[in-house]
């Protein structure tokens, strides 16, 4: 079977970044992975994911701004056509970059903010960053790049949401990606302090569909659910390898952020092989693609072309089983997790893990929990 | 942008929105519009109306560009075709004015 065609290059250009935000989607053990990949290979990666078919390209991290030589990445980027996208916490920007970047052909930037109350949204950066980052957002529209505000939601700033809009509107932002936190990496680690209600969580759905009505054609407005609260599970990165491939500042090849947790698993790296060699026949990537892998009650779900079986880091960290279906599914023999999980957060406790280079090394120094298989 | 008249293809001059970027694709060998998280792939006329979307021509400009490329085709069936496209484009957020 062929590969499928990549739409999506995720590019992971470095782990480094001043903010220290308590869902962050790198690995937990971040600090082991050294050496980012040169201007050169990161460009000869464009090349091939542009004739690979690739048409959307996300610069981010880490903080890609980190990166001295980000403006001739974004050139390069350019000069292959692909629709590049800053994804950035935007403490680093200032006009005179956002000015460069512009002249070099980056078509869209896409701003993190944490919440519209400042207590809680530096609580949530481990920095002080609030005023830095409205005051940059409004200059990513005043040097005249598209503007996507993106919010991870958890049960501290989910009520906020109104104000949220409110804000993004203001800021005349082209899009508002509403993005519930989804539980891996730091934010597994940070789950019990971080998981909504279930109360909170439904009160979102018809906020967020009055607000599309009203902003339509003007500001975009995306949301996306905490599966632990669906009856079925996401189909995650629409499918495995198919659409969606994430490049981490060491090379490798991923599926999505967080299939590094899967043990057993090789991903090739940029450094030693081309990319479009690795598509298609990087391990890795092949492990889940089509529907073979599957156990029960995927195997003979009429579901299963829709969602996949879910997500594989999930059933893995949560199951214990990358081939097992998603616990988040009701149809799981392990869905007991997920209860357990609602419950935990019913209570709401659990202390605040940063992501700073001190809490990586403890947390990569625990023994890992052997896989059921 | 609230309710068009039949007057508005006299009226509205649509601008392709600056997020939104025209191109070919090399491997379908066909144009495509690309935006945010998305790309559009396009039939043969799309293209076409678009690039006359920058904020000069009317609709009834841009059918009048499009009558003459492709013709013996009927004038008021195309002009329902050209509103409708724009019109879905509009509410996406992908064309301003």
């Amino acid at each position: 079977m062929p590969a499928p065609r990549p739409y999506t290059l995720v590019a992971e250009i470095t782990y480094r970044c001043p903010l220290k935000c308590l869902y962050c989607s790198n690995p937990v053990n971040y600090h082991e992975m050294r050496g980012e990949l040169s201007t050169e290979e990161w460009c000869r990666a464009f090349t091939d994911a542009a004739k690979l078919g690739v048409v959307q390209l996300h610069l981010t991290g880490g903080e890609p701004v980190v990166r001295k030589d980000l403006p001739d990445l974004i050139r390069h980027a350019h000069s292959c056509e692909l629709y590049t996208n800053l994804i950035t916490g935007g403490t680093l920007l200032d006009e005179e970059k956002l000015l460069l970047y512009k002249e070099c052909g980056l078509d869209h930037v896409q701003l993190s903010i944490q919440d519209t109350d400042r207590r809680t949204a530096e609580l949530i950066a481990g920095i002080r960053s609030y005023d830095k980052k409205l005051e940059i957002a409004r200059l990513i529209k005043k040097v005249g790049f598209p503007l996507t505000l993106n919010v991870c939601l958890h049960r501290l700033n989910i009520d906020h949401v109104p104000q949220l809009i409110a804000q993004a509107a203001e800021l005349k932002a082209q899009r508002l990606e509403l993005a519930n936190t989804a539980y891996y990496g730091w934010a597994l680690e940070n789950r019990s302090a971080l998981m909504p209600t279930r109360a909170q969580f439904e009160h979102l759905e018809p906020l967020v569909k009055e607000a599309r009505a009203r902003y339509e054609g003007t500001m975009e407005i995306i949301s996306t659910k905490v599966d632990y609260y669906s009856d079925y599970p996401k189909p995650c990165m629409g499918g495995w390898a198919k659409t969606y491939m994430v490049i981490i500042p060491t090379g490798e090849v991923l599926p999505c952020h967080a299939a590094h947790v899967i043990p057993g698993l090789h991903f090739d790296t940029v450094r030693n092989l081309p990319l479009t060699n690795i598509w298609e026949h990087s391990q890795g990537l092949n492990a889940f693609r089509g529907y073979d892998w599957m156990q029960e009650p995927c195997r003979s779900c009429p579901m299963k072309t829709t969602d996949f079986g879910g997500c594989r880091c999930q059933a893995y960290l949560l199951a214990k089983d990358a081939a097992a279906t998603d616990p988040v599914c009701s149809l799981s023999p392990q869905h007991g997790i997920i209860r357990e999980a609602i419950a935990e957060a019913e209570q709401g406790n659990g202390s605040l893990i940063y992501r700073d280079r001190k809490n990586s090394e403890r947390l990569s120094t625990r023994p890992l929990e052997p896989a059921s298989r | 942008m609230g309710e068009r008249s039949a007057d508005a293809s006299a009226i509205w001059r649509p601008r392709l929105s600056p997020k939104a970027r025209l191109r070919w694709d090399e491997v379908e060998k066909r144009y495509m519009l690309v935006f945010p998280e998305a790309a559009l792939m396009l039939n043969e006329t799309a293209p076409e109306i678009l690039k006359l979307c920058d904020g000069e021509h009317t609709i009834e400009g841009i059918v009048d560009s499009l009558a003459q490329r492709f013709v013996g085709i009927d004038r008021e069936m195309m002009k329902e075709d050209v509103m409708g496209f724009l019109t879905r484009m509009k509410k996406r957020g992908l064309l301003e004015g």
